[in-house]
């Protein structure tokens, strides 16, 4: 036990930079949308951005409707659809204009996003419940995490106080380090450096710490097991794990090891943290979250914003990613030759969409001349369009829509194909910003609709999918399982509703203001008056009510 | 006995709503977030009336207070429900992908209704099941075997009538019937002070009545949703 526990504490170190590196990866991602709302230092066309609803600038119908026009100018590309009109769509005042179709286009596939981000969280959460009601072993906190040096061990409310505030700023001073040396290693290209450090955090949490949950299961359940069985199902599992998360795999599959490996890590906190010092952290990683998100040089943001430079993906183990295919493309366009076919069903598989896109490399020729042009200068600007065009049409930046090629291959370890197809990969950039520049002007998510000039335009809408930092799925977890620590379940489902009610108001707030928003406040702020509230004054009323038998 | 008796009670109270989620609800996803923004402000009714209730000492004893209190502020957020929806109505239309929530619009009062039963059934129940599922049992040492079943069947009785008294209640606002809204009011104080006799174990003079005024109520929501007995016969005879 003494040397699980000394190996659960220091592993512990790295996964929870680590997590706490996901939990602002969200963040930054939406970071990067709004750096791209930022007003405009580099671009002169983004001058307004910010609110300005509705240039009336809008390309005609004309322009709209044919189905082949690249316009290449891309200064001429007024601004994009800005925040004013959800908020009339939404209240009903919705005209027929451009831009209010567009959001509306946006709020729709917001309102699928947010199923497609419902269901995962809740999983999580659910996964992380049942734990701490069936396993004991992660209700009691006896030992303690190397950065939280105070115990919380006196019964004064004020010493606790100071306790949990003094840990909780050492937890997320060393959250800043850890954010600030990947930035740095990112900066540095150090890849090698940065892929060992998240194999090894994933590595411990699939392998040491299921382990541990896996021991404690089975305690908690009185199973007997001997070690060649356990030995046998840990090797296969976190060799799975690995494999699904840092290379390839059924996108199911990543996706259910990226939600067990947030559950685990939400239970560690729960586990390792004293009482207080976890809802001072709580609520102290929710305003770090929103200083990383929207103060200028948030740091992640940084980070972020050197990927898409680089026309590169974050890293796959910090990203819950899924992806969303649009069948109304194929229905809307069925006389077009779809060139990812294979995409279509289930773009899950990273060999397949490499393939088409390579495929479809040699088409940049639709364009030479703004691939070129826009090489130096308006490449970097293109990918910042093409990703506030989509986290414009999306209106949920924090979820970021990546129209990259790679889809989730990426998710399958970006290293080797990042280094082999770099110069695929610069082509590609090109093209993105070609056609981005086109959809740019047409100003529209019709660029879905219409048939599109170029096959990489079609292709990279159809590789849309959703990603949510795994750390908002552990702080999520960590506030409503340690809610339902406390033995009463309103309290649980009440931190439940009002967590989902607000993520929900946050991909709503993003739709509005096209401004990207950090995940974690609202829902986090929501979490937390609910859970004290209803611990606090709901629960006696409830038990009241129901101790009679009297229902309301 | 304990976990047979927590999944019957469980399936009892919720299967009946969780099918009609699982059909009626979970293919769309904007009847999905209307459904836990329903829960979310019937949560905040609860919130409101569990203060009032707080912070009025002398009366915590007597439940009557806090219930009719906590009747009314529910009906309050359901017309506040009822004036967000209405007012999201034409961007729901844009947004919602099944034009038929606009459409119709006994669909959101349907969805917006079941998400407050839903919520206030799970509210009632949830404690009591985790009680439930053991170790102990109840009735062995005094007291009443059947607390369980009848918390059970009473929270299904309230979910399907948050149903209904939403159907209404959206309905009567559109079309200004008075009528209707007093009855929803009255008969939600009605069924909720009628549980008051719980207490006393007089569960027959609670449950029937209740389950009275549910088919009632029932009745009329199918009527106020453009239904009739034909219409209810064909339904019936699949037709």
């Amino acid at each position: 036990m003494d040397a699980h526990v000394s190996a659960s504490t220091s592993s512990a170190s790295v996964s929870g930079a680590a997590a706490a590196a996901a939990a602002h990866e969200d963040g930054n991602m939406s970071g990067a949308s709004e750096r791209l709302e930022r007003p405009p230092r580099r671009q002169k066309q983004q001058r307004n951005n910010y609110g300005s609803s509705g240039e009336g600038d809008s390309p005609d119908g004309a322009v709209l409707t044919v189905p082949s026009v690249v316009i290449r100018d891309s200064t001429a590309g007024p601004s994009r659809l800005s925040g004013g009109g959800a908020g009339g769509s939404r209240d009903g005042a919705a005209g027929p204009s451009q831009q209010e179709i567009e959001e509306e286009q946006g709020l729709k596939y917001g309102a699928q996003h947010v199923i497609k981000l419902f269901v995962p969280v809740s999983l999580c959460m659910l996964v992380v419940v049942a734990t701490i009601n069936s396993i004991s072993f992660y209700n009691s906190t006896d030992v303690y995490l190397l950065y939280t040096p105070f115990h919380e061990l006196s019964p004064e409310p004020s010493v606790k106080f100071w306790n949990a505030l003094a840990n909780s700023l050492i937890l997320m001073s060393v959250v800043v380090l850890m954010t600030i040396l990947l930035i740095v290693l990112y900066k540095k290209r150090c890849y090698r450096v940065i892929h060992g450090w998240l194999i090894l955090s994933s590595f411990m949490l699939l392998f040491i710490f299921t382990y541990l949950y896996l021991e404690e299961l089975l305690r908690a359940y009185n199973i007997p097991m001997d070690y060649p069985t356990a030995v046998f199902i840990m090797w296969n599992f976190g060799v799975a794990g690995m494999m699904a998360i840092h290379w390839q795999g059924p996108l199911r599959l990543q996706q259910g090891y990226l939600i067990f490996v947030a559950a685990l890590m939400a239970l560690v906190f729960i586990k390792y943290l004293p009482e207080w010092t976890a809802w001072a952290v709580l609520a102290a990683i929710s305003i770090w979250d929103l200083v990383a998100v929207l103060s200028p040089r948030g740091p992640l943001r940084i980070l972020v914003e050197t990927a898409q430079e680089r026309n590169e993906q974050i890293f796959p183990a910090l990203i819950y990613s899924s992806t969303v295919i649009y069948t109304f493309m194929g229905t809307h366009t069925p006389e077009q030759p779809l060139p990812t076919s294979s995409s279509s069903p289930s773009s899950s598989n990273s060999t397949e969409t490499t393939r088409t896109t390579q495929n479809s490399l040699p088409s940049p020729d639709t364009a030479p001349g703004t691939s070129s042009g826009s090489r130096s200068g308006n490449s970097r600007h293109g990918q910042r369009q093409q990703e506030q065009n989509q986290a414009a049409a999306e209106g949920m930046p924090l979820v970021t829509f990546k129209n990259n090629l790679h889809g989730n291959a990426e998710a399958a370890g970006f290293t080797q194909e990042w280094s082999e197809n770099l110069s695929d990969r610069v082509a590609r950039r090109q093209i993105e910003v070609q056609s981005t520049q086109s959809t740019n002007a047409r100003r529209s998510n019709e660029y879905r609709t219409v048939p599109a000039p170029n096959q990489p335009q079609m292709e990279a809408q159809e590789e849309r999918g959703i990603k949510l930092g795994l750390g908002d799925f552990i702080f999520y977890s960590v506030l409503v399982g340690k809610a339902s620590s406390y033995g009463d379940w309103t309290t649980t489902i009440a931190c439940f509703v009002a967590i989902l009610i607000g993520l929900c108001l946050t991909l709503l707030l993003l739709a509005i203001w096209r401004k990207a928003l950090p995940a974690l406040p609202i829902s986090i702020t929501f979490g937390l008056i609910f859970c004290f509230a209803t611990s606090a004054v709901v629960k006696p009323f409830m038990e009241n009510l129901s101790a009679k038998q009297v229902f309301i | 006995m304990t976990l047979p008796e927590f999944f019957g009670c469980t399936l009892v109270a919720f299967g009946p709503p969780f099918s009609l989620f699982v059909f009626t609800i979970a293919n769309d996803p904007v009847r999905i977030i209307i459904l836990i923004a329903a829960a979310f402000f019937w949560l905040l009714s609860l919130l409101l009336s569990s203060l009032l209730w707080f912070a009025v000492v002398p009366l915590r004893d007597v439940l009557a207070f806090g219930v009719v209190f906590s009747v009314l502020f529910q009906e309050c957020f359901r017309y506040i429900i009822y004036r967000i929806l209405r007012s999201t109505e034409q961007g729901l239309h844009a947004v919602a992908e099944d034009t038929r929530v606009t459409e119709n619009k006994h669909i959101l009062a349907y969805v917006s209704g079941l998400g407050f039963g839903i919520i206030s059934g799970m509210f009632a129940l949830v404690n009591v099941l985790a009680d439930m599922a053991g170790p102990g049992t109840m009735g062995l040492k005094g007291g009443t075997e059947i607390f369980f079943i009848t918390s059970a069947a009473q929270a299904l009785a309230i979910i399907l009538l948050h149903t209904f008294w939403s159907i209404i209640f959206f309905n009567a606002f559109d079309t200004n019937n008075y009528g209707h809204i007093a009855y929803v009011v009255g008969s939600h104080l009605f069924v909720s002070l009628l549980t008051l006799l719980n207490a006393d174990a007089l569960y027959w003079a609670t449950l029937l009545p209740n389950y009275i005024v549910m088919i009632l109520t029932g009745v009329l929501a199918f009527k106020v949703a453009g239904g009739s007995a034909r219409s209810a016969k064909r339904f019936i005879m699949c037709q």
